[in-house]
């Protein structure tokens, strides 16, 4: 096998808090292979943004990280500051929800994209802006030279992010973190991006970690999935697999919790309750307090465990279908 | 029968001014739109931001004023009552929104929330708000004791329950719930969907909901208008409209759904600006089948109880087949049912078929 773009084991992340250590992510293992979409999928609070932002380099000073993180081989964690800045851009790049955060209001569309061209690959001023003229335009962004003299604010959200794209994908990185890129916009602005993302992912053989809280994105953008609960993996699968046969309980409820357009018109199924606090998580099985099939055991944390081809669970009652028999 | 709530040809502009506060033309919000909402019935409002899905929610109520348009509630016209009648008839009709962080007032624990609305509209006799408040809080699925409790001590899923209860103190025949579960996430959301669903069915509601998540909609909606630049394009009973799609804008808002195998070419560009509006059928620039005439005039909206504004709405393509995703089948339904899910026969609708 080839050695993945991206290697993250054992990962864990723990904030200082003035109400006690937080532990955001505890123990997330995972790899991406070149040209492949990894899917994590999860509600808010459950530690994806947190993991991406471990990998990029980009947690606050005084940050405790565990475990390890490798690009190409490479280990990550633990190297300077300076050491990842170099990668960054290169290497490594990522998208965010909101472009104007990561977009400068003082230069324009043209003017940033150029900017990470003449960093990263040495382009001099005038190569530069016609290459980022060019990128806008595979973009597709409509009167590429025109909106490349514009400032953020005078561009829709859509073509905002789509800078975005064109200034992360500028200089061929191997991996693109994409932290639920579309979340803010409309489906058929979503709809376009994601085809655009996909479109370039091909061409250019990028691995990409693609977060998202949208299952339906999952199904129709990613190879492989990892369903995170609460700062850990619930269950890791190929993406087919995860829909037609999930393992873990908290992705079978969430899978009837999406409100479906072709489900026509009935209740949802429902997790009771809500996400646990991660200052005082419960024993063993995080989601046992939401959890029907719920027993003593799990007051013992269950392990990430093969229940199939390329499929992990982490769960005691994994395969389910010893439920159903019951 | 006579509707509820009826529009009539409600329009509101809001005038854009430049840096020195000039005029520099309108924003055509909402720019010409008739409905009709049946007393039991659930409307859903759809379409992208912008469109004036929360403008036309604020005119129905008459928290804002339209421009030109009648608002009839119950036959009578809105417009035409005194600001007391007007604060009067406000009991029967109330808003959800969107954040209930914003919605409730920190200051304000949870039962002077609740109770406000019953004071105001002087609905209990004094010494029985409390009794009424706790009959609320366990309506919408909390515990009596969430009284006493501020807002802040609430997840987002628990506030808009208090934000529901709070909309349904005054015992209104109308709510208008502007995206109110958007905030949430989706096994929170799922809960809310589920109490929305049983509140309109147990007390008989009257409901306008107003979002652009189609999921949600197709759970809860018994008719859907389809909104594009402060018109409506499409209106219908919400099964035919999601199987039968009749107008160009509301099959691509459909087949841009994610995890409807979304293979199909999305439609291209942004919606224009409502300042602006094209000339014409407003969707022309981003339609795949327009042709001259769509250019020059503006369909009018047609077809009866499944009405579309466009001109090719006879000569339209069959929609496109999508089909969602196996969810796993007869096994996934059966462990579904320990969530509280029905295990329920899979409906047929045309998008599947
Ligand atoms: N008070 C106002 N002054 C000026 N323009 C306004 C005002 N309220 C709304 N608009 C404009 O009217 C149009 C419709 O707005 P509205 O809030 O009704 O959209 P919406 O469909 O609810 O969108 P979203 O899905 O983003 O909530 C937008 O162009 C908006 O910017
Ligand atoms: N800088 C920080 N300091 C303290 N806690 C944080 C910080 N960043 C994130 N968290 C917490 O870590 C958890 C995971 O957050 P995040 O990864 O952003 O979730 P999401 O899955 O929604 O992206 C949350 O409980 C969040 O409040
Ligand atoms: S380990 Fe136990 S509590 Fe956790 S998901 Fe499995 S059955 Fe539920
Ligand atoms: S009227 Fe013409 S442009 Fe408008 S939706 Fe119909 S076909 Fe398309
Ligand atoms: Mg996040
Ligand atoms: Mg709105």
């Amino acid at each position: 096998m080839r050695p993945p773009v991206l290697e993250v084991i054992g990962l864990t992340v723990e904030f200082a808090t003035d109400r006690g250590p937080l532990r955001a992510v505890d123990g997330v293992s995972f790899r991406v292979g070149a040209g492949e979409t990894l899917a994590v999928v999860g509600e808010s609070g459950c530690g994806k943004s947190v993991t991406s932002l471990a990998i990029m380099g980009l947690l606050p000073p005084g940050t405790r990280l565990g475990g390890a993180v490798r690009l190409l081989g490479e280990e990550l964690l633990g190297q300077p500051g300076r050491a990842w800045q170099g990668r960054r851009g290169r290497d490594l790049a990522m998208i965010f929800q909101e472009p104007m955060t990561s977009l400068n209001p003082a230069f324009t569309a043209g003017e940033q994209v150029a900017e990470a061209l003449r960093l990263h690959e040495g382009l001099a001023p005038r190569a530069a802006m016609d290459r980022a003229v060019e990128m806008l335009a595979r973009v597709r962004i409509p009167e590429a030279a025109r909106r490349a003299r514009q400032y953020p604010h005078q561009l829709s959200g859509g073509m905002r992010q789509r800078v975005m794209i064109a200034m992360a994908l500028a200089c061929r990185p191997r991996l693109l973190i994409a932290d639920e890129p579309t979340t803010a916009l409309d489906v058929t602005v979503q709809a376009q991006i994601l085809a655009l993302l996909d479109e370039l992912k091909r061409e250019t053989g990028t691995a990409v970690v693609l977060i998202t809280h949208d299952l339906g994105v999952v199904a129709d953008h990613a190879d492989r999935v990892a369903v995170m609960y609460a700062g850990r993996i619930a269950e890791t699968a190929p993406a087919d697999t995860l829909f037609a046969r999930p393992e873990h309980p908290y992705t079978v409820g969430l899978l009837g919790a999406v409100p479906a357009i072709e489900g026509g018109a009935g209740r949802l199924a429902s997790i009771e309750g809500t996400v646990p606090d991660l200052r005082r998580p419960p024993p063993g099985c995080r989601f046992a307090p939401r959890c029907p099939f719920a027993g003593r055991d799990c007051e013992a944390q269950p392990p990430l465990a093969e229940v199939g081809a390329g499929h992990a669970a982490a769960c005691w009652r994994a395969p389910l279908d010893r439920m159903l028999a019951a | 029968m006579t509707a509820l709530l009826e529009l009539a040809e409600v329009a509101r502009h809001f005038p854009v001014r430049d840096a020195l506060g000039r005029a520099r033309g309108a924003v055509r919000a909402v720019d010409g739109v008739s409905l009709a909402v049946p007393p039991g019935s659930v409307l859903a409002i759809v379409g992208e931001s912008g469109c004036g899905k929360s403008t036309l929610g604020r005119l129905a109520l008459r928290l804002i004023e339209p421009d030109a348009g009648a608002i009839r509630f119950l036959g009578e016209d809105l417009r035409a009552l005194s600001p007391r009648a007007l604060r009067a008839r406000r009991r029967d009709m109330q808003m959800i929104f969107q954040d209930p962080f914003a919605s409730l007032d920190p200051r304000m624990t949870v039962e002077d929330a609740i109770a406000e609305p019953l004071r105001l509209h002087r609905i209990v006799p004094r010494g029985g708000e409390r009794a009424r408040v706790a009959e609320l809080l366990e309506r919408v699925g909390l515990r009596p004791e969430a009284a006493r409790r501020w807002p802040h001590e609430f997840s987002g899923g628990q506030r808009q329950r208090i934000a529901i209860a709070r909309a349904l103190a005054s015992g209104p025949k109308l709510v208008i719930g502007d995206e109110p579960v958007s905030a949430l996430d989706v096994s929170v959301q799922a809960q809310v969907v589920n109490l929305l669903r049983d509140l309109i069915r147990d007390l008989g509601l009257t409901f306008v909901l107003i979002s652009h998540d189609l999921g949600v909609v197709r759970h809860i909606a018994d008719r859907v208008a389809v909104m594009y630049l402060g018109r409506i394009v499409e209106e219908g009973p919400a099964a035919e409209v999601f199987a039968d799609p009749r107008h160009p804008y509301t099959r691509a808002l459909l087949a841009a759904v994610p995890g409807m195998g979304a293979k199909a070419v999305p439609i291209e560009g942004d919606p224009p600006s409502p300042i602006a509006p094209p000339p014409g059928c407003r969707f022309h620039p981003r339609c795949p089948h327009a042709e001259a005439l769509c250019r020059a005039e503006a369909p009018p909206l047609a077809g009866g109880a499944h009405a579309a504004a466009c001109h090719l709405q006879s000569r339209l393509p069959p929609p496109p087949v999508l089909r969602g995703p196996d969810r796993g089948g007869e096994r996934l339904r059966r462990l579904q049912s320990f969530f509280g899910a029905p295990a329920p026969q899979p409906e047929t609708t045309g998008i599947n078929a």
